[in-house]
């Protein structure tokens, strides 16, 4: 027996299996889709999250309800904690919601497919490198994809920066547009509290090929987390300039930012 | 009454299993005149067999003799055949030469197979990648030059000469019997190496589905550049297993390590300039090609592979 089938009988229970089987997926015949995503690899890595996510993190879910059964649709959400956390506790509380679970993609940091066993990994459960092509073709193919418009500046802001959210890329916003996705604000609050840096040492980070290197503790802390999803924000694909562009992009940040604030307001204690 | 003249095409890669497949499924319709430049291929007494290279003058006479309606140019060597100069005289002069001649004798179809390597394989690749994508391949190693300079020159006289009406094709790994190229050869040893970590998307395509891609495209004059692959992928390292190889783990990082060794090993079917090919998935959009040409792949990839696990070091 393979270690991934050894693991798979201990951790994913045949209810379980039967679950996330009946999430439709555009897959090939041996369970992989052209971005890498795999069938069984995503079982393990729902069993997993979801110890993560319902004893470690002990995340409070409000409004997943509000995202779209089927059909194109960005989750677009504020970026935080060094490590993409934020996007595996979205990504799992679409997958096990009760009505209409959907197998959502995040996109990526450019660095992690050079980043050995780690970039398969990401792949084989649902994230995508974040290149415009592939989150175009993947909401072409109808899929629910979470973008991060911060990028590594949102990620890899420092702790006395935590809440404040950086400059916003346009690219989701020209995408939703072309491909007439709506899109959910979410307002993820207690993710900065997992991994609270101090500094950044920039030359080891260029040394190393990576984004940043953070100064701070060599351990996840079990904050709280509060994830809350806003209403689909509609936008027309007329031709516009890139100054009315970036307006509907600023009014996606102000959502984020409500939803950010009813977060914090909601959060009684750190841990 | 005159009985109309069945087409004639020049097919070129002869003695390729898949240029077989090709002539297989023509002769029954066509005139078929067969040349290879590394040996002289039997293919039956109706089919004319010259072991010849482009870039020589006597290559002209068969132009002139045969009159040929068509080209099938198949003949491109594999980056893991020859030196790199003998590659690129053959692949981008004997190309130049062949498009020449279409264009002197008024040769009315081209068909030019490429490869998906022209695209190289880098950590940022998007998957399905478009036909209109950048060709990153020589960027990667000299040794991809001549695959992404022969599709240059095929483009070139595809705009220059519309006439000629050029379809260049990119296929994914052609696998399955009788193919020796390396993906295939590694597919079907009993060991294949792997780098540590890396485990990118591959698609194959079945040698019979390749061979009725390209008589459904010379069948047809669309110009143009195509991607051909099936809609169906697979992870280098399960496909490893499902052929039943046993993977031998190269390490991987720092990117100097794994190219030492496999410099110094020396293998055929993993050469250190398509190391990257192990790496970082090339993943191509073969829909177009499907939609243009009515194109669609019968063999699956459980059959193909099934082929490699009952076949170790097939032929």
């Amino acid at each position: 027996m393979s270690l991934g089938s050894f693991l798979k009988s201990k951790l994913v229970p045949p209810a379980l299996d039967e679950q996330i089987s009946r999430i439709r997926k555009p897959i090939g015949s041996l369970g992989y889709d052209p971005w890498g995503y795999n069938s069984e690899a995503i079982k393990l890595g729902f069993s997993l999250t979801r110890q993560i996510y319902q004893k470690y993190f002990r995340v409070v879910a409000d409004g997943v309800e509000k995202i779209p059964a089927d059909g194109p649709v960005l989750i677009i959400a504020n970026h935080s904690g060094q490590l993409p956390l934020d996007g595996l506790l979205i990504g799992y509380t679409l997958a096990a919601r009760k009505d209409n679970p959907r197998m959502p993609r995040a996109m990526i940091e450019r660095f992690f497919p050079t980043v050995p066993y780690l970039g398969n990994l990401l792949n084989e459960v649902g994230a995508v490198l974040g290149d415009p092509i592939n989150c175009a073709k993947m909401l072409a193919n109808g899929e629910a994809v979470i973008v991060f418009p911060e990028g590594v500046r949102g990620s890899g802001k420092l702790y006395q920066d935590r809440y404040q959210l950086k400059r916003f890329g346009n690219g989701f916003m020209h995408l939703a547009m072309k491909y007439h996705a709506p899109i959910i604000p979410v307002g993820v609050v207690g993710c900065e509290e997992t991994i609270p840096a101090i500094a950044n040492i920039k030359p080891l980070a260029k040394l190393l090929g990576v984004p940043y290197v953070p100064v701070a503790l060599p351990v996840i802390l079990p904050a709280k987390v509060h994830l809350n999803f806003g209403d689909p924000m509609y936008f027309d694909d007329l031709e516009i300039p890139e100054e009315q562009v970036t307006e509907r992009v600023e009014q996606v940040k102000a959502a984020i930012s409500e939803l950010i604030d009813k977060g914090l307001s909601e959060r009684k204690r750190l841990f | 009454m005159t009985e109309q003249r069945r087409p004639n095409i020049l097919i070129t890669g002869a003695a390729g299993a898949l240029a077989q497949q090709v002539i297989n499924r023509l002769r029954e319709t066509c005139d078929l005149v067969a040349v290879d430049f590394r040996e002289q291929v039997y293919l039956g007494d109706d089919i004319p067999s010259y072991c010849i290279d482009f870039n020589k003058r006597v290559f002209e006479d068969l132009f002139r003799r045969y009159k040929f309606d068509g080209v099938i140019h198949l003949g491109r060597i594999n980056s893991s055949q020859l030196t790199r100069m003998r590659r690129y005289n053959a692949n981008v002069l004997g190309t130049q030469k062949l498009l020449d001649l279409s264009h002197k004798y008024g040769i009315r179809r081209v068909l030019v197979l490429s490869t998906y390597h022209v695209y190289g394989a880098i950590a940022y690749n998007p998957a399905l990648i478009d036909e209109e994508a950048p060709l990153k391949g020589a960027n990667l190693s000299m040794d991809l030059l001549d695959s992404v300079e022969l599709e240059n020159l095929a483009n070139i006289y595809l705009w220059r000469y519309p006439e000629l009406n050029i379809t260049i094709l990119r296929p994914c790994n052609i696998v399955g019997p009788g193919v020796r190229n390396s993906i295939s050869t590694l597919l079907g040893s009993h060991r294949a190496p792997v780098l540590a970590g890396f485990s990118p998307m591959m698609q194959f395509i079945h040698i019979d589905d390749m061979a009725d891609a390209i008589v459904l495209a010379y069948g047809k004059s669309t110009r143009g550049i195509f991607n051909v692959a099936p809609e169906d992928w697979v992870a280098y390292q399960r496909a490893l297993e499902l052929c039943g190889c046993k993977k031998i783990t190269i390490p991987s990082i720092p990117p100097v390590v794994p190219r030492m060794i496999l410099r110094a090993i020396k293998l055929r079917s993993f050469p250190s300039y398509l190391m990257q090919f192990f790496k970082y998935p090339v993943v191509i959009d073969g829909r177009a090609f499907a939609r243009e040409f009515n194109f669609r792949p019968k063999r699956p990839l459980k059959e193909i592979f099934r082929y490699y696990r009952e076949n170790k070091n097939p032929v």
